[in-house]
């Protein structure tokens, strides 16, 4: 809409016609008070703290309410408004337990910020404070009805933006009360949304109650590490015992693809890092055939002894490496690297949950037809494929709902299943249970709904796991043939994307470069085997048979994901990185405990192709990060480290922050901007930037903008970059992909660890039980 | 219980009469969930109270939650949760029946049937409240029992209104029993 001018405060201010007062004045910096009022939800105006005088206007006006117009003139602040405000805060502390020291919320509490700012400490009230016992709705969500202000922030959140609807108000005036679907239990989604918009302590988490105070926390934001949306978590962390553990778990500051969006496993799933079950020892199989604890020394001397005897003896074929989707970029870089230059073997493999390689290839050379996250915040038309959002990909799905409610984008679903997102489709389209096979043929179709998809002049699609290989293919043929149509394809787990980009493949390189034509890496991988390696099924199916000498396993579970028997390893000698003693690393012969994402910096890339930097939040005695355990296992074996790791190169030697001068004391922004040029130095062999630094010169969809990614923001990667075409026969065949279909509560292994995740599922199972018998 | 799937005629509480009264209310509006308060009136009217299954059957025929349907109906204090008693006595004591004696009807009311605001005598047959005013200013003090309006009372009064009911009740009771 047009620009109109108008006057707050004495200033002149420009907006578009119909903006609402509080934004237009947010945006000018000037900022008007609100509880009710919250970005992106319906308008309330219950609370009465945003009122203004508008000249000409008898009684204040509510600044959430209204909107700007040619010419209006308003006061924001003067005594008149001031007493308002003051009179609002009194009649809400009316029943307010005042008992912040003890409170949550006390030192991060709207209404304790505004009962400061407008001071009112006295209360003309002489009524006794109405008390109701406090009560638990579900294990994350606790409700204190004495603390709420009934700003209805919590309803609209969980109505509007999770469309659950499971909160809602009842009674009236003084007696009203929020209530939950289940009379006194909370039948949801447990994505802790209400919590975090509550402008107050009525709602608290289960996880953070009574916990801390918010100002004894340092907040790391970093990567959450459950699912491949990829959202940005603020974790609030507090020195312990052992290093530093995480308490909480939000994302206030918005900044992210995500804003403040997290799910229950975000929220709440973080404190597998706290498992009594953690490994913190590398531990050694000794002659009695038991597990027993060791020095890192001798289990990397031990390890490194036996990987290269087997090597040397058997050959590098006869060695496998099983890599992790939940490891950061720089590991699996590093990992197949290793395996390809120090093992010598191509036998590299990692659980596949979608067909990356074939969306590369079906993209190589098209630049700009690879849709981020934030498209689809945006993209007037989506037409989904496959997946169920809503439950296996929690962030997309808030995502296209938003983007539904504020930008009316018009939603397609083509689904064998009816999920719950349709419930914000333009139309949907229901398929048979093979419906993928002809996608094209179905959108090139005379029904409704393909000619409303192909009305659309700007598309974007996204594709479940279900579509692969072929279908892929023909999918992104028919989209590119279409015009403005860009794509994403949906995997599972935080870094799947980024395993399959970094070449945890046994036919392919990072950046889905055929091992056989390997261009540029060949003169940098001395070595390098040419023939495509063994998939992990065949590796199991080797180590049956007696073929396979050694087996390398970084952060996975392949063991209980396959449902392999244990003595198909028996004459295999297992080396395991991981967090937990899971199935897998007890077979082991040698496992060293390794750091969780929450404990380690790198990149992580989500299912869009969004590189984001995860910064190390918390930390942990015993542990190393996988690359440091990489790096001193393959110095053990005599390897020049060097060759790996391209440390100690570059750099900057004089300026190291003493004569930063007008930037004296603003470490953080110096240090990003040393290392988005590349002149931080990297003197560490330890240090996962200077491997970073490799990828962006070998892989050509990770020409990354360092700035923004060292700043804390996600940066798209271009797989339209890929060198050259490759063929989809050539690709391993699609059946490989083997989705974890993880739900709300459940993250494969790591979620077995989370108390807070495995209590959520038994509270959400009874109701789920009663859904599928209905 | 799936109401998609099961008719309505097998599966409602009400009787043949309310059930199509309610299935033409909700189409009356242009949006269905306008005949929620209408719809919980009569059905209270029928039920006698907004039983977990009333509460239901409403959510289900206008298409939104049972706890949308509570979050309307708790704001209304004419609508109830819980059993009334069959003639429910309404005593109003706002100004003007306040002024003439409303309080002293209200009072007489609660000595007579022992009970006090939103009470049940025993045999359940009256249940007695005080209430915000009926529109019946001009013959104050006035009550409501039920739909049926008393005014001009005093509380000597009070001991014959409740026989008369008293009577009626027995009476129906008979009749049924018949």
């Amino acid at each position: 809409m047009a620009d109109v001018t108008f006057t707050v405060d004495g200033k002149k201010l420009t907006a578009p016609a119909g903006t609402l007062l509080i934004e237009a004045c947010r945006k000018a910096g000037i900022e008007i008070p609100a509880f009710c009022y919250y970005p992106g939800l319906s308008l309330q105006a219950a609370c009465r703290m945003c009122v203004v005088r508008q000249e000409k206007v008898p009684k204040l006006q509510t600044a959430c309410t209204t909107t700007v117009a040619e010419g209006q003139v308003f006061i924001t602040e003067s005594a008149e408004i001031a007493q308002a405000r003051k009179a609002t805060i009194e009649l809400l502390l009316g029943n307010h337990p005042l008992d912040c020291p003890v409170c949550d919320a006390g030192g991060e509490c709207e209404l304790q910020d505004m009962t400061f700012k407008y001071g009112a400490g006295v209360s003309l009230y002489a009524e006794a404070k109405q008390h109701r016992e406090e009560q638990q709705w579900s294990p994350a969500v606790f409700y204190d009805r004495p603390r709420c202000i009934l700003c209805y922030r919590c309803i609209r959140m969980c109505g509007e933006g999770m469309d659950v609807w499971a909160l809602g108000v009842q009674n009236r005036a003084v007696s009203s009360v929020i209530v939950p679907n289940g009379g006194d239990q909370l039948d949801c989604e447990q994505c802790g949304m209400c919590i975090d918009v509550c402008p107050v302590g009525a709602l608290t988490s289960g996880s953070y109650r009574y916990k801390t105070r918010p100002w004894e926390m340092n907040h790391v934001s970093t990567v959450c590490t459950h699912c491949a949306d990829g959202c940005k978590v603020t974790l609030g962390v507090r020195q312990s015992n052992d290093g530093s553990e995480i308490v909480r778990a939000d994302n206030r500051d918005k900044s992210g693809i995500n804003g403040d969006f997290l799910c229950a496993k975000g929220r709440f799933g973080f404190d597998f890092v706290e498992s009594p079950e953690r490994l913190n020892k590398p531990l050694v199989r000794n002659a009695q055939g038991v597990l027993e604890p060791a020095t890192w020394e001798h289990a990397l001397r031990y390890a490194a002894s036996k990987l290269s005897e087997i090597r040397e003896s058997r050959g590098g074929e006869s060695i496998a490496v099983i890599g992790s989707s939940n490891t950061t970029n720089e590991e699996n870089y590093l990992l197949q690297k290793f395996a390809r230059t120090v093992l010598r073997t191509n036998n590299i493999d990692h659980q596949r949950t979608a067909d990356y390689a074939a969306f590369a290839s079906a993209l190589a050379g098209r630049q700009s037809k690879a849709a981020s996250l934030r498209d689809v915040a945006i993209a007037p038309a989506i037409l989904l494929i496959g997946g169920d959002p809503t439950v296996e990909h929690p962030l997309l799905a808030w995502t296209l709902r938003t983007n539904v409610r504020l930008n009316k984008a018009r939603l397609y679903i083509a689904n064998t299943a009816k999920i719950k997102l349709t419930r914000q489709a333009r139309a949907t389209l229901e398929l048979p249970a093979d419906g993928y096979r002809n996608l094209p043929v179905l959108l090139d179709g005379d029904t409704d709904f393909a000619k409303a998809v192909r009305a659309e002049e700007s598309l974007l699609v996204i594709m479940g796991e279900e579509i692969r290989g072929a279908q892929i293919e023909a999918l992104v043929g028919w989209g590119l043939g279409r015009g403005d149509v860009r794509f994403a394809c949906l995997g599972d787990r935080a870094n799947s994307r980024g395993a399959a980009d970094m070449g945890l493949l046994p036919d392919l390189l990072p950046g889905y470069v055929q091992v056989n034509s390997p261009g540029a890496f060949a003169a940098e991988y001395p070595g390098l085997p040419s023939n495509p390696g063994k998939t992990e099924p065949e590796m199991f199916a080797a180590a049956a048979k007696g073929e396979l000498g050694a087996l390398l396993i970084v952060g996975a579970n392949p063991i209980a994901r396959l449902g392999v028997a244990g003595e198909a390893l028996k004459n295999t000698f297992v080396i395991v990185q991981d967090i937990f003693l899971n199935e897998t690393a007890a077979l082991a012969d040698v496992v060293f405990p390794a750091a969780s994402l929450y404990e380690k910096s790198g990149t992580i890339t989500n299912t869009f192709g969004d590189v984001q930097l995860a910064r190390k939040a918390a930390d942990r005695a015993g542990v190393k990060p996988d690359f440091e355990i990489l790096v001193r296992l393959a110095g053990s074996m005599g390897v020049d480290v060097k060759a790996l790791v391209p440390f100690g190169k570059l750099g900057v030697t004089a300026d190291l922050g003493q004569s930063r001068g007008a930037q004296a004391g603003e470490a953080d922004r110096h240090a990003v901007w040393l290392a988005a040029n590349g002149l931080e130095m990297k003197t560490s062999p330890f240090d996962p930037l200077a491997v970073l630094d490799e990828i962006e010169r070998l892989v050509p969809a990770y020409k990354l903008d360092r700035l923004n990614l060292f700043g804390g923001s996600d940066v798209p990667t271009e797989p339209g970059a890929t060198m050259g075409f490759v063929p989809v026969s050539a690709l391993t065949a699609p059946n490989l992909v083997v989705p974890a279909h993880d739900g709300l509560f459940t993250s494969g292994t790591l979620g077995r660890y989370s108390p807070a995740l495995k209590e959520l599922q038994q509270h959400q199972s009874p109701a789920l039980a009663e859904t599928a018998a209905d | 219980m799936s109401p998609n799937n099961t008719s309505t005629e097998t599966m409602t509480l009400f009787s043949p009469q309310l059930a199509a009264r309610l299935d033409a209310l909700v189409e009356k509006y242009p949006l269905r969930r306008s005949a929620l308060v209408p719809m919980l009136l009569y059905a209270q009217d029928e039920v006698g109270y907004l039983s977990d299954a009333v509460v239901a059957e409403v959510a289900w025929r206008i298409g939104i939650t049972e706890l949308e349907v509570r979050n309307v109906a708790t704001y209304y204090s004419m609508l109830r949760f819980k059993p009334a008693g069959k003639y429910n006595v309404q005593v109003c004591t706002n100004i003007s029946c306040m002024l003439r004696g409303g309080y002293e009807l209200y009072e007489r009311f609660q000595e007579e049937l022992g009970i006090g605001h939103k009470g049940v005598t025993p045999d359940g047959v009256f249940s007695l409240e005080e209430v915000e005013c009926i529109g019946a200013c001009c013959w104050a003090p006035a009550i409501q029992v039920n739909y049926e309006f008393l005014d001009e009372l005093n509380p000597d009064q009070v001991p014959g209104i409740l026989a008369d009911y008293r009577a009626k009740a027995a009476a129906e009771e008979r009749s049924s029993h018949a």
